[in-house]
């Protein structure tokens, strides 16, 4: 399938533009178009995978226009495994959705809540494999404008006015991404990425200035997008009134801002730039490793189970930032692998808070009290899911971490070994705070069985397993990553 | 305030700017203007409607499920188009490929323009949606 890069994008547009029309009159199908989308994507996405396995990156140019004049897709092992962890996550989060939203979301709603859905995973697609920095740009606008629409579709209190601090900071965000592409195309006279990468050390040369101030707008613009550490304040009330699977594909979100800094970094700027010039890996692995610590300890202090899971994201982005700063091969791996393993568990994680309050109507973490034996199936994936996060073997968690480690261990900052260690402990204790009130807290009244129903069910139980399965054969997702980081680093 | 001078004014217009935007959206090929910048136009006159006379009879003439139905029917149109290149066995959006019985550059212009036309038909609806939307929703 040569065309499956531009088919893996196309697959959840087309159906977001489907789904209006059939929305009129039969809203009922609206679910399985989106179902059917997504389940294209992954299989698109397998494809692609298999592809850069069997030969290497692929290039794909748009309409027959040759690079650097028209769009071209660049999908290397990097791009083949974001697309994978989007379509895949996505796909789960959709099928969440059904039983959800039927009771979470006002009347009426399905129709554009699952447009808003497919619009946001083919945006999120856009960006993974696109190689022109433009058509990145306008990707990321996509799935942004979708992400604001699904954010207060619950309704909740103040739900408007977190939509709506979220569009302000990210637009702020978007704006700055297309300044600094507007910077580069001035001082270079091209978009594509590629091109760019072999254009601007002469840029460089000429108009450091442009060049640095570009630079200076990507890393706020993919801070924003990717709530780091200080540029985060938008994401804790954007998750605590978000509906569970939008919380997913925020996460996601975040996990592609990251790769959008990883790809303008190292395909575009590449490593004498940004360790030589100016030092702006260290600088990240600094801001990360404030995040880690920041994120974990605020996560402790809430009392609001999603408010929770919001901060340890918050952290979590710290790590895979820890990861691009380090800018060594193990380092990158580690943060690279810890998308994967982040997605999975917090998808997880967001998924049980959200059958909780479905069934049992809970956010209060005191509340989950002898949560563990009403919802067996589910408070054990949470358990999993948790391990991972805090990075307990044989977890890809755990594996994630351990790269990450070794890479700051190679670059001989034992403060950064010494805040990976610590931030996992800090994680260990923020979910063992609710583990330990799931299983061993008081139970009150009568205990009743009551899983989630099995739509729900199931996308929690694959993505707990997931976590443990990948974290054994960590293997299947390095045979990507691997590739990916050594393209990354030209080695 | 709607008097019977806007009223008169607008109902005469209206056709006027329609065959206007028409006109832009057919031409966009080969002149200035295109599906967007017609689209924006047909629908602006549709709005004129709804300000000089109300929204309700803005909405007898182009219903919600009517605007809706345009607005996926434009954005399926461009997307088939799009891939009708790859079901001739070129790639996306390379229409010179489609087997039609002219030359390549013509194929390609001809599929340009229903390119803009099904644009046009998607900014149309978007726009006076937009519009009629956030009116209702204010009354």
């Amino acid at each position: 399938m040569e065309n499956a890069p531009i088919l893996v994008v196309m697959a959840p547009f087309i159906g977001a533009y489907l789904i209006p029309l059939l929305g009129l009159w039969w809203e009922r199908y609206c679910y399985w178009v989106a179902a059917a989308a997504t389940g294209l994507s992954v299989l698109f996405s397998l494809t692609l995978v298999g592809s850069v396995l069997a030969q290497g990156t692929i290039y794909y140019t748009v309409g027959g226009w040759e690079p650097p004049w028209g769009i071209e897709l660049v999908v290397d092992p990097l791009s083949a495994f974001m697309c994978l962890v989007v379509s895949l996550v996505s796909l789960l989060a959709g099928a969440y959705s059904r039983s959800y939203i039927k009771k979470e979301l006002p009347e009426g709603k399905a129709t554009s809540y699952y447009t808003m859905m497919l619009l946001l995973t083919g945006g999120l697609l856009g960006v993974s494999v696109t190689g022109d920095l433009f058509n990145l740009f306008v990707m990321t606008e996509i799935f942004s404008v979708a992400a604001y629409a699904l954010v207060p579709m619950m309704g909740r209190k103040g739900s408007f006015l977190a939509s709506y601090r979220y569009l302000i900071l990210a637009s702020i965000g978007t704006s700055l991404l297309l300044l600094g592409t507007g910077y580069l195309y001035m001082v270079t006279g091209t978009l594509n990425m590629a091109d760019l990468a072999a254009r601007l050390p002469v840029a460089y040369a000429y108009h450091p200035w442009v060049v640095l101030a570009a630079l200076a707008f990507f890393l706020v613009a993919f801070g924003v997008k990717s709530a780091l550490f200080p540029l985060h304040a938008w994401l804790p009330d954007v998750y605590t009134v978000a509906p569970a699977p939008v919380a997913v594909l925020s996460t996601l979100v975040t996990k592609v801002g990251a790769y959008s800094l990883i790809r303008v970094l190292f395909s575009v700027f590449g490593m004498p730039l940004i360790t030589g010039a100016i030092p702006v890996a260290p600088a990240l692995s600094w801001m990360a490793a404030a995040a880690i610590l920041a994120g974990s300890v605020v996560a402790l202090q809430q009392s609001d189970i999603m408010r929770m899971l919001a901060y340890s994201s918050v952290a979590h982005i710290g790590y895979v930032m820890l990861g691009i700063g380090l800018a060594v091969q193990l380092g990158l791996t580690g943060g690279i692998l810890h998308i994967l393993s982040h997605a999975l568990a917090k998808g997880c994680l967001f998924l049980c808070a959200g059958a909780v309050m479905y069934r049992a109507g809970i956010r209060r973490i005191d509340d989950f009290r002898g949560l563990g034996y009403r919802m067996p199936l589910t408070m054990a994936a949470f358990t999993l899911a948790a391990a991972s996060i805090a990075g307990i073997p044989p977890t890809v968690g755990f594996m994630s971490k351990f790269y990450l480690a070794l890479g700051a261990m190679e670059t001989g900052s034992w403060v950064l070994v010494a805040v990976i260690v610590a931030g996992s402990l800090l994680t260990a204790l923020v979910y063992l705070r609710v583990i330990l009130l799931m299983y061993f807290g008081a139970r009150e009244g009568p205990q009743l069985k009551e899983e989630p129903p099995l739509g729900m069910l199931v996308p929690i139980v694959t993505l707990a397993l997931a976590c443990a399965v990948l974290g054994i054969f960590v293997r299947v997702p390095l045979s990507l990553v691997g590739p990916g980081v050594r393209v990354l680093l030209g080695m | 305030m709607t008097t019977v001078i806007i009223r008169t004014t607008a109902r005469i217009l209206a056709p006027f700017i329609q065959l206007f935007g028409l006109y832009v959206i057919v031409h966009g090929p080969i002149s200035p203007g295109g599906g967007f910048q017609g689209g924006v136009i047909v629908g602006a006159s549709l709005i004129l409607l709804a300000l000089s006379y109300d929204l309700a009879s803005a909405e007898a003439r182009a219903g919600h499920a009517i605007r809706i139905a345009m607005d996926s029917t434009g954005s399926l149109l461009f997307a088939g188009i799009g891939l009708l290149s790859l079901l001739a066995g070129g790639v996306f959006m390379d229409y010179g490929i489609i087997p039609l019985p002219l030359p390549a550059a013509q194929v390609r212009a001809l599929m340009i323009l229903l390119i803009g036309m099904a644009i046009g038909v998607h900014i149309m609806a978007l726009v006076s949606t937009l519009f009629l939307h956030m009116a209702e929703d204010h009354e």
